[in-house]
């Protein structure tokens, strides 16, 4: 299980909050998406949980050990992390996805370590582009290595940033089913960014709001709300249903 | 599916192995270039001559002529070229610019000012007046040595200190401090330079000029320790680097302490090209230009493109002198000349082919 605890950070003493006291836990096997407008926090949120940008208050505790009390390496091998923008690499799919083993290499890489990235490869259907460069892939391909690279950590929590934005439909759903399937069958706990609400609720478990630097709400499909969501991104939305699956229909011209 | 994985597997390490080559064929071609240029020159001595030589079996005069000038001379080329190489590519990944090489961070324009200092105004320059080619020299090479290598490390020292201060100053910042720096150490040359006489002139321009000649054997000791130190750091970051190719968050999140990693690399890339530009003078493209050749076939892995990149500039460096001693012997052509005139095209070459880089 992991633990958030009052997670406060700015990124200079001057300079206000980015993030207030945000607390909150996610489940084994649960996915949780975080939602708010831009500049809500979220991407921060995420990297003061992984402990690339530290936060100067609060805890991160990942099964019961304190994050901010571990060493890069273990932290490596706890928590993974897909950021929003990847770089476009110059290095094979084998290798981009061999780097998720850095955490555990001691002098090189093993033949269990590669191993690894061949079961990995062949479960996310990238065996043929194995020796491909990642930088002549198309985006969806090259998200599903970057989702690939963190699997090979084999992570407690799976930390992704906005991981569908600039993907086609087919390859947002491919990638979500892919990653529920990753929180279900390794007991991982996963955190997404995701503007569409919609993915949100067909792919996450629980939902946490961000508003104005703090938590504004915070559970399963019952915060899913039109009070919540237009009081967060301020925009009129009707939820209907399709189905039997809620749907978010926003309406911008609506007073 | 088994056998799947052990296709996957073996196309992988049949991959690999190719990378290993590419570094076993660049040390053979190396070390059959090294031999001969040992044995060209205004003596030409044959191959089977010098290999009996440098085993201590030749004769007096080839004994001379070898482990006098001309193995000091290519065992030089070799480290500094290697040195320059490596230094450049471990640049070029921690200030994730494919631009960057030791005159980025103002190393060589330091070292250039220092060594003007050192002639000017310690008096460590003379001029003789015997030929062309030994119309210059310096009097009192260690002052020279020394203030090139102060002077060099001096703008690395500058640059971390302000990184310091500035904890978000980035790459793109540090690049931006350097080519401030280089600035200065080039008006501080010319200043030095208006108010010398002619005579100490010439001896600055010809330390600019760079002399592989210029190293004796204690002088290669020292590059030779400096350089393997500086090695087995880079090969003991290899992995840290690879992860740096792949961005900053991403890097930290592998467990890379990645401001750690770029400082003492950018330090340590230096101090060695200082030391090296100390030695033997301004020698300009092989840091730039070694490592883009490797990458064209071993790509951005850093496991293979730090030995291959070190390979490659020992060879490009031995290349240059031996056509710079050949060319119209037996007057000997400057090495920092010979490398810009030749790396520019190759470099211009790798420009409208594409850098193989991630920009």
């Amino acid at each position: 299980m992991i633990e958030i605890n009052n997670i406060s950070f700015s990124y200079s003493r001057t300079s206000r909050n980015i993030l207030e006291n945000v607390s909150f836990d996610i489940q084994k096997n649960r996915c949780i998406a975080i939602l708010g407008n831009n500049g809500a926090g979220k991407s921060t949120l995420l990297k003061c949980i992984d402990r690339i940008c530290p936060a100067q208050k609060g805890v991160v505790f990942v099964d019961g050990e304190n994050v901010y009390k571990m060493t890069n390496n273990v932290i490596a091998q706890n928590i993974a992390y897909v950021p929003q923008n990847n770089k476009s690499l110059n290095m094979t799919v084998f290798d981009a996805i061999l780097l998720g083993r850095k955490p555990y290499i001691k002098w090189d890489s093993t033949s269990e370590d590669k191993q690894i990235v061949c079961d990995i490869m062949q479960k996310m259907e990238l065996d043929d582009f194995a020796l491909r460069n990642v930088s002549e892939l198309s985006g969806g391909e090259a998200q599903k290595v970057m989702l690939a690279r963190a699997l090979a950590q084999e992570p407690k929590l799976l930390l992704l940033d906005e991981p569908t934005s600039n993907l086609d439909p087919r390859n947002q759903h491919e990638v979500l089913q892919i990653v529920k399937k990753i929180a279900q069958e390794h007991n991982t706990c996963v955190a997404i960014i995701i503007h569409d609400l919609n993915l949100a609720i067909r792919y996450c478990d629980r939902f946490i709001f961000l508003k104005d630097s703090r938590v504004f709400s915070y559970g399963g499909l019952e915060t899913m709300t039109p009070e919540n969501i237009e009081e967060v991104y301020r925009i009129h939305i009707h939820i209907i249903e399709y189905m039997g699956i809620p749907v978010i229909v926003p309406f911008p011209d609506e007073k | 599916m088994a056998d799947d994985h052990i296709t996957q597997l073996q196309l992988y390490n049949a991959f690999v192995r190719r990378k290993r080559l590419v570094l076993v064929v660049a040390i053979i071609a190396t070390l059959v270039i090294a031999l001969f240029a040992v044995s060209a020159g205004s003596l030409n001595i044959p191959v089977p001559e010098v290999i009996k030589t440098i085993f201590g079996k030749g004769d007096a005069q080839a004994k001379m002529v070898i482990m006098g000038i001309r193995l000091p001379r290519v065992i030089a080329a070799v480290i500094v070229g290697a040195a320059l190489a490596v230094s450049g590519a471990v640049m070029q990944c921690a200030l994730q610019n494919p631009l960057a090489s030791a005159s980025t961070l103002g190393v060589s324009q330091g070292a250039a000012f220092g060594a003007a200092l050192g002639i000017i105004v310690f008096g460590g320059g003379v001029v003789n007046s015997d030929s062309a080619a030994t119309a210059v020299s310096i009097n009192n090479p260690y002052i020279v040595t020394i203030c090139a290598f102060l002077c060099g490390s001096l703008s690395t020292f500058v640059v971390i200190v302000l990184s310091q201060f500035k904890k978000d100053l980035g790459p793109g910042g540090i690049i931006l401090a350097g080519v401030a720096l280089s600035s200065l150490f080039t008006g501080g040359s010319t200043l030095l330079q208006y108010f010398a006489d002619e005579t100490k002139i010439s001896s600055v321009v010809f330390w600019t000029f760079g002399n592989l000649g210029s190293a004796g054997w204690t002088e290669l000791l020292i590059l030779a320790v400096v350089f393997f130190i500086s090695l087995a750091y880079f090969m003991l970051n290899r992995w840290n680097y690879n992860a740096m190719e792949s961005g900053a968050d991403t890097a930290k999140s592998l467990g890379v302490n990645t401001r750690a990693v770029m400082l003492i690399s950018m330090g340590i890339c230096s101090l060695t090209a200082a030391v090296a530009v100390s030695f033997v003078g301004i020698i300009s493209f092989i840091g730039l230009v070694a490592p883009h050749i490797m990458r064209r076939f071993v790509g951005n892995d850093y496991r293979y493109l730090i030995p291959c990149s070190a390979v490659a500039g020992a060879l490009l460096l031995i290349l240059a002198d031996t056509f710079g001693r050949l060319i119209i012997a037996p007057v000997i052509l400057p090495i920092g000349a010979i490398t810009s005139f030749l790396g520019a095209p190759l470099f211009l070459f790798l420009l409208f082919r594409g850098f193989k880089t991630n920009d």
